[in-house]
């Protein structure tokens, strides 16, 4: 519990986390606003259509974790850390928690916030939460944006170095899954089988809309099951960073 | 007490240590002397488990640093005074190291109020001067209250006001009966501030000495004597076995110079014993710095004028020569 405390006072006793919490729910509940105001009357708004912009705020999230492990290395504070807690793993794992506990947070403001600012923006939009998948479209936002940072934060920790892990943690859900799907077959693979593709399906999918809020089928996995792909990938990439941090110099 | 056994570490093909056996006997300044390059820091870093060393083995206490509980309260080290966040002020650097080990809030304060940063703790670390940096490092290294500490050339870059300041605390520290560990490439700093020496070139040992045996060892020195009978006091010393030569020194006349194993006060009461005036006495030792010189001197990675390759070719010039095959 200690070394929570440890990371919390590191991530909080520098400027760019606020920062980062602002703009991730400015990025997340402004574009969906833009929607809220621009959109055709008769655009129909349920919650997964107030929540589907999560992926804005996501990115900045993401970029917030990893650079909590980067500029450790990049200032050698990494090493006080390792001299203070010299079995690595206890230390790296709390702030993995830390980090991803806060990203949940901002997540579920983000996705309240969403469905909030449609109730006041919309007058007829349909934004209360009566049946399961609407609730796991609004709750599955912090969920996903957890594991997102654990992702992060391991990719951060693999790569030590701000610019090549933002790089990374930016291109593989946008570039990667996101352009990469108009690639003749490979694209549909990554569609299928694309950690955040699943977790967007997870968020977005089996919604009962027919507008196709998300690109990836439930013929490959359910929500459910979507949601269980990304966690092994966060946890297994989690783990591999560990244990190589663990056994690399400092 | 830190022992270290046939420790090794290899960056590829270089050996940065190479099978460096020692030990820092506990409640004593022990210096670590080094040309850049020796493999001062690698050494440090292994002790305190940052680097695993390619094989051998380096203990703390019987120990691995890797294995200490709370090792903050066994072991302060500061290897580089700028290892903190500069947006994070001191006080909160100080606090999270604090809670890493479970020690309690008030000596964050003290430390501070023990290098003199109080005034200036809350201010962000990046802002701070070299010498503040530096306080602060020590402020780290001294919040467990540890019997042993590290510190990798701490007056590196100082100015003298705080080079007389960190040589202080040291001896404070070791008259506190701590055991102090101090990396440096100067011989002269370590002359004042170590009692024992641990000497590496290349990352070997070279020896592990005290501070006074390597100063003696290491320099020559003779005995310079002027006096108006200098013939009679060469002819007097020379029955007695001694090497003695008279040189010419500018401004001063003949001198008599006296080497080996010989100490003042023996030529002093010869001299009286013969009734011989003597204008001057003087035990002279060689610079530290050449001495130092001289035993590492092979050892130095990386020499000025070491070897004679001929100059790189601009890559310009091969790609003109080139066009003109062409």
């Amino acid at each position: 519990m200690s070394l929570v405390t440890v990371e919390r006072i590191k991530l909080f006793s520098t400027r760019s986390p606020w920062w980062c919490m602002v703009l991730a729910l400015v990025l997340a509940d402004g574009f969906v606003t833009l929607g809220f105001i621009f959109a055709p009357d008769d655009t129909v708004w349920r919650p997964a259509d107030a929540v589907s912009t999560y992926q804005f705020g996501l990115m900045v999230m993401m970029v917030m974790a990893t650079l909590a492990v980067t500029t450790e290395y990049r200032f050698g504070t990494i090493r006080t850390s390792f001299l203070s807690v010299p079995k690595r793993i206890p230390i790296l794992l709390s702030k993995a928690l830390v980090a991803a506990t806060l990203s949940a947070v901002v997540g579920l403001v983000a996705a309240f916030g969403a469905l909030g600012l449609g109730t006041v923006l919309v007058s007829d939009a349909d934004l209360a939460l009566t049946t399961g998948a609407e609730w796991r479209a609004v709750l599955g936002v912090a969920l996903v944006y957890f594991l997102a940072a654990l992702i992060a934060i391991a990719i951060g920790t693999l790569i030590r170095q701000s610019a090549g892990a933002i790089a990374v943690v930016i291109c593989w859900p946008l570039l990667i899954e996101g352009i990469g799907q108009t690639i003749p077959k490979v694209g549909d693979f990554l569609a299928d089988w694309g950690p955040f593709n699943r977790a967007s399906w997870f968020i977005l999918g089996n919604q009962g809309t027919t507008d196709g809020t998300a690109d990836a089928s439930d013929a490959v996995m359910s929500p459910t099951w979507s949601l269980i792909y990304f966690a092994a990938w966060a946890i297994g990439l989690l783990v591999i960073s560990l244990v190589v941090a663990k056994k690399r110099d400092a | 007490m830190i022992e270290a056994t046939g420790l090794t570490k290899r960056y590829g093909s270089t050996v940065a240590v190479d099978n460096l056996s020692f030990e820092v006997k506990p409640g004593k300044v022990t210096g670590f002397l080094g040309p850049n390059g020796a493999g001062k820091s690698t050494t440090m870093r292994m002790i305190l488990g940052l680097d695993t060393p390619t094989s051998g083995d380096v203990r703390i206490d019987g120990q691995h640093y890797r294995d200490l509980k709370q090792p903050l309260s066994k072991v302060g080290a500061l290897l580089d005074a700028k290892w903190v966040h500069p947006n994070r002020s001191a006080r909160a650097h100080l606090a999270w190291m604090a809670a890493s080990n479970k020690l309690p809030k008030g000596r964050v304060d003290e430390v501070l109020d023990a290098v003199g940063l109080t005034a200036v703790a809350g201010k962000r670390a990046g802002a701070y001067s070299l010498g503040m940096s530096q306080r602060l490092g020590i402020a780290g290294a001294l919040l467990g209250d540890p019997e042993i500490l590290l510190f990798d050339e701490p007056v590196n870059g100082l100015d003298p006001e705080g080079i007389v300041w960190i040589r202080k605390f040291m001896h404070r520290l070791a008259d506190e009966g701590r055991t102090v560990f101090v990396s440096s490439h100067l011989l002269s700093e370590m002359a004042l501030t170590a009692e024992e020496l641990v000497v590496i070139g290349r990352g070997r040992l070279i020896s592990q000495t005290s501070t006074k045996n390597f100063v003696n060892n290491a320099s020559g020195s003779s005995i310079k004597v002027r006096s108006p009978q200098l013939d009679q006091l060469q002819s007097v010393l020379q029955q007695g076995n001694l090497m003695t030569r008279i040189e010419d020194v500018e401004d001063e006349g003949k001198v008599l110079f006296v080497d080996g194993e010989v100490t003042t006060d023996a030529i002093g009461e010869t001299a009286a014993a013969q009734g011989i005036v003597l204008h001057e006495l003087t035990l002279q030792r060689g610079s530290l710095e050449a001495a130092f010189m001289q035993m590492t001197g092979d050892s130095v990675q990386y020499h000025a004028h070491d070897t004679q390759q001929a100059p790189p070719v601009p890559a310009v010039e091969l790609v003109v020569a080139a066009e003109e095959k062409n």
